[in-house]
């Protein structure tokens, strides 16, 4: 229940309503969902994860293991939401989970009945046969029962984005240590980011009843937080959890936006960020420890600190009548907060023997709670003391075993943390992330004077790193004290005793992993699931680590850590993808005559990220193959206009750009004559065939090289290494073009007629030349080049006249009775041609699997020469590459087809070869394909089955010479 | 990660792509072990490394890049048509 006049952090005036499982309720500005719950007396909030159990609000962080609910619906639904940091806000709508039918009355709480047969290891052993049972009937059934929440299986929306940050100093955590750093470092000079998970600065000065500089600690963190802020050089990030340390300074965080600017319609609801930092100060804090006594999971019980940040930061009294459970002086601070807001606490119960109690409290010293009791709450505390057990009404049970620098981050980079006998804790060690630094809490600094000297410290030690003059700052006055903690992991007894409340981990779970020899504590782990999950360790490991070193004999250092891996807590998924879905995964590449293939209703198909049209559809043309017929003969007997702007083309130039292009390509291109084109090819340093295309010459000192549109980029890359690495001794560079020139191919025997009504003359280049051209204004570049085996040309313009263009060829070819095609049609010509594409040289063909062994020059060194001129990549027996028609019934190949003689059975010991690409020829009438067939070349003319066995098709087929139409290439000489 | 272009200064690991050791091309010439071990063997050292990297998204340099493997310390990058080793 909320507490009249407390609660520095909420306006008691501006009521909020949330509902919780349907139920209505009154929140106020400033309070978590947690802190409204337990105002309202909400203490059952969850069920635990394998048993069911009854579950309440444990702490008032991020590490929270038990308050777990679902928030939204539909595609805003987002399970397993920590309610301890969930803001309210009006209309806040929350649902309890991993419960049916409902949070008070759930159907497997029998699992809690049955917990002596379904400890640690129950499902490795009990669901072992039949074997094909597992998949499809318990591991389905067993994740039913056990678990979290569940996503509501609509698509979410795109609500998040990504961001970077640099910065010179990122202070992680906003408490009065990282306060400190980030004023210091500020006052030196340095960028600072200062990231705070919660929704403002301050820390435990938060949560506490305490004073910094002769103020309220909370007014001084929020007052030194105002001046950093209206610096320049500092940026306050709040909401902002950093999630994981990488290299080279580079930290994840996650921003959460802030409720009211979630709702806003289009604005993001967390931002990924990626910070980074020249230097780093890791002030996280510390979390409290549990101890596992007997049912220390029952709504009720809570942390100790939890308990004093619910009375003094939200006013929340987490109930009427509590007893206070610790191991060092929290618990004595716990008692005065509870009392000075006016709760009733019936007793202080402190393992320690020989402390004293200046409080008017009953007290008991050396004494522990050895279990609780209540149904759907704590009822009563039972207390063995000196004298004997003792049973206390109560409602809260406050615990502290101390607690646990949150060293995560600075062990994210492989790190294992050291233990501290006299913390009884373990610390990061030293350097275990290059370029930060530990300060405060997390440093096992635990007073308030020793946090703030830290980050102090820390941030003058920033400064000094950073080469900033060093400022003259001092640390304010601030309680100190010793920490005087008594270890304590477990008290022993009867019950069950929980050390991972979010997995359903037990004390007994941890002894008999143990005593099944997973003495690891890796093993441990993974055996009994402790510490997994949302949880990674934050509140259970230690304590269960510590039960593992006794029951297996050991010390705690010796037991060892489990690894920290980020992220320090739950980021979604959709944040990190963030920009990444659809067009921001695979963003679209257009060519200039786009706009046009779309108005002609051509289909534009994926080339890469590039989109080309598919076929232009005429009237009256009703199947693709239609279209595709027509624009063969189109270009066969009249002319065609295809843009071929995505064909890779990089500008090579310098005084030994011809020496160099020699050196990449296997023939020689430095005897090619000025205005002249030469088809090249291109060999891996391994000896296949990387890429093949023509190398125009444009001047002396001046190449063009034309690529693939599949791989322009690895060709430039390649080129790029040649130039720099292997041959850095020549002066020739290399750069890609292919976005600055549009280029169409214009082909057919009318092709030279549709020039001439484009350019202002046109220049009578032989096969294989090329030309300077004027289009009015505008200079362009003509190549005699073909790529259907007519009479071909490719005119290049600058791509802002590429649209222009494309336009003006087109018109002009549809007046002749010819028109655009599509790669369809453009796939048609070269198969008849025999020319070949990606579907052929696919990687792992040589030279010689192609019948261009003679295009390798013996005279020069070039990329690929040394390996390609092994035996094995030259034999006779290798699969060549041959033409195939059917001359069977079965009139149809496909590609992917594989190749047997025409007797064998066809199994993989008698595959001879395979089909890359097949198509039906109009000019021929029947269907041809291209494929690789060993021995291939000495045997055209026999007979060879394709057999496709995943679509059922077997076809008889004649091996020819690759090329069918014009092999003697007359009409593309012409 | 981060690597230090030496064109372009320290940029995110995103804009580069890795091709592995540095090693010296052989002199042209015809197949033989030094080929063989250019092309197909590689040592997997603990410790310093010398790998060749392209900042494809960037100047299109080719670095060699100093890396500590046990370390993930990038102890420096030049040019790779700069100085010995490439």
């Amino acid at each position: 229940m909320r507490i009249d006049g407390k609660g520095r952090g909420i306006d008691h005036s501006r009521v909020l309503r949330f509902s919780f499982d349907g139920q209505g309720y009154e929140g106020v500005a400033g309070d978590t969902l947690a802190s409204a719950l337990l105002a309202n007396g909400v203490r059952m909030v969850a069920r635990s994860f394998k048993y069911h159990r009854p579950r309440g609000i444990m702490t008032a962080g991020s590490e929270e293991p038990n308050a777990l609910v679902t928030l939204g619906r539909g595609a805003a639904q987002a399970p397993n939401q920590r309610a301890t940091v969930v803001e309210m806000h009006e209309g806040l709508e929350a649902r309890s989970q991993n419960r049916w039918p409902s949070l008070g009355f759930d159907v497997l709480a029998v699992n809690d009945l049955m917990a002596p047969f379904i400890g640690a290891g129950f499902y490795y052993k009990t669901f072992m046969w039949p074997r094909a049972f597992w998949e499809r009937v318990y591991e389905p059934a067993i994740r039913r029962a056990a678990g979290l929440g569940a996503l509501s299986g609509v698509a979410a929306e795109d609500g998040h984005e990504r961001a970077y940050a640099h910065c010179d100093l990122l202070v992680i955590g906003a408490g009065p240590a990282g306060l400190m750093a980030a004023w210091a470092a500020a006052e030196a000079g340095a960028d600072v980011i200062l990231a705070e998970e919660d929704l403002a600065p301050g820390g435990r000065l938060l949560a506490e009843a305490e004073e910094v500089d002769g103020i309220e600690g909370a007014d001084w963190a929020a007052g030194l937080a105002r001046d950093l802020a209206a610096r320049p050089n500092v940026r306050i990030m709040t909401r902002t959890s950093v999630t994981g340390a990488y290299d080279g300074g580079t930290y994840g965080a996650f921003e959460r936006s802030a409720p009211g600017m979630a709702a806003r319609h289009g604005a993001p609801k967390g931002c990924f960020w990626r910070i980074v930092a020249r230097r780093a100060v890791l002030a996280s804090g510390a979390l409290e420890r549990p101890v596992a006594f007997a049912a220390n999971d029952r709504p009720g019980v809570m942390m100790a600190g939890a308990v004093r940040a619910y009375l003094n930061r939200w006013g929340v009294a987490p109930g009427q009548s509590a007893v206070v459970f610790g191991n060092n002086d929290g618990a004595h601070r716990t008692v005065a907060d509870l009392q000075g807001a006016g709760v009733h606490v019936a007793a202080l119960v402190d393992a320690r023997t020989g402390v004293e109690c200046a409080l008017d409290v009953p007290f008991y010293a050396g004494a522990q709670v050895t279990g609780t009791s209540g149904r759907r709450g704590l009822e009563a505390v039972m207390v063995a003391t000196a004298k004997g057990e003792v049973r206390l009404a109560a409602d809260c049970l406050a615990v502290s075993g101390g607690w646990n620098p949150t060293v995560h981050l600075a062990c994210h980079m492989g790190a294992r943390p050291v233990w501290d006998e006299s913390l009884a804790a373990f610390l990061a060690p030293e350097g275990a992330v290059p370029g930060m630094e530990v300060a405060g809490a997390a440093a096992g600094r635990f007073s308030t004077r020793a946090c703030l000297a830290s980050g102090l410290e820390a941030g003058l030690r920033a400064a000094r790193d950073l080469g900033l003059p060093v400022p003259n700052i001092t640390a304010p006055p601030a309680q100190d004290g010793r920490y005087d903690i008594l270890p304590l992991w477990q008290v022993p007894g009867r019950g069950r005793a929980w050390l991972d409340f979010q997995n359903d981990v037990t004390v007994k779970d941890v002894v008999q992993a143990a005593k099944e020899n997973f003495r690891s504590v890796e093993h441990m782990k993974r055996y009994t699931t402790q510490g997994m999950a949302p949880d990674q360790g934050k509140n259970s490991n230690v304590a269960a680590l510590a039960v593992l070193a006794a029951a297996s004999g050991r010390t705690i250092p010796e037991t060892g850590t489990t690894t920290f891996r980020p992220p320090y807590v739950p980021v979604p998924v959709a944040a990190m993808g963030a920009g990444a879905r659809g067009k921001g995964f695979a963003p679209e590449r257009l060519t200039t005559s786009h706009g046009a293939s779309v108005v002609r209703g051509a289909p534009m198909i994926e080339a890469g990220l590039w989109y080309r049209p598919s076929y232009f559809p005429r009237a009256g043309e009703t199947h693709w193959r239609q279209s595709c017929d027509r624009e063969v003969a189109m270009v066969r007997q009249s002319v065609g206009v295809c843009d071929v702007s995505t064909l890779g083309k990089i500008d090579v130039q310098g005084p030994d750009a011809a020496r160099f292009l020699d050196f990449v390509y296997t023939n020689a291109m430095s005897k090619l004559a000025e205005g002249r084109v030469r088809y090249g090819l291109m060999l891996r340093e391994d000896g296949h065939v990387m890429d093949d295309g023509t190398c125009a010459r444009l001047g002396a000192a001046h190449y063009l090289v034309t690529t693939t549109t599949a791989a322009a980029g690895q060709v430039m890359r390649h080129l790029d290494f040649a130039a720099q690495v292997l041959r850095s001794d020549l002066d020739a560079r290399a750069i890609s073009v292919t976005e600055q020139w549009a280029q169409f191919a214009v082909a057919g025997p009318n092709a030279r007629d549709v020039l001439a009504g484009v350019l202002d003359e046109v220049p009578d280049l032989p096969f294989m030349g090329f030309g300077e051209v004027r289009i009015g204004a505008v200079a362009a570049r003509l190549f005699r080049i073909s790529f259907s085996g007519e009479l071909g040309y490719e005119i290049a313009v600058p791509a802002r006249f590429g649209a222009a263009l494309s336009d003006l060829l087109v018109a002009r070819a549809e007046a002749m009775g010819g028109g655009a095609y599509g790669m369809e049609a453009l796939n048609v010509l070269r198969i008849e041609k025999g020319f070949i594409t990606h579907a052929e040289i696919h990687g792992r063909v040589t030279a010689f699997d192609i019948g261009m062994q003679g295009v390798m020059s013996t005279k020069k060194d070039f990329v690929g020469r040394a390996a390609a001129s092994r035996p094995g990549l030259m034999e006779e027996g290798r699969e060549q590459l041959v033409g195939l028609k059917p001359v069977g019934e079965i009139k149809e190949i496909l590609a992917g087809a594989h190749l047997f003689d025409e007797g064998a059975e066809a199994v993989s010991a008698n595959d001879r070869g395979y089909v890359t690409s097949a198509c039906y020829s109009p000019t021929l009438g029947h269907v041809i394909a291209l494929g690789f067939l060993a021995r291939g070349r000495a045997r055209i003319g026999e007979r060879v089955r394709a057999v496709d066995h995943l679509r059922g098709s077997v076809t008889i087929c004649e091996v020819c010479a690759p090329g069918w139409v014009d092999p003697e290439g007359g009409r593309m000489r012409g | 990660m981060r690597l230090p272009c030496p064109l372009c200064g320290a940029r995110d690991i995103r804009e580069f792509s890795h091709m592995g050791a540095a090693l010296a091309r052989p002199d042209g010439g015809d197949w033989g072990p030094d080929w063989n071990d250019y092309l197909h063997n590689r040592d997997n050292p603990a410790g310093q490394t010398e790998e060749l990297w392209y900042h494809g998204q960037g100047c299109g340099g080719w670095l060699v890049v100093t890396r500590d493997t046990v370390r993930h310390e990038v102890r420096g990058a030049r040019l790779a048509g700069e100085g010995a080793g490439a």
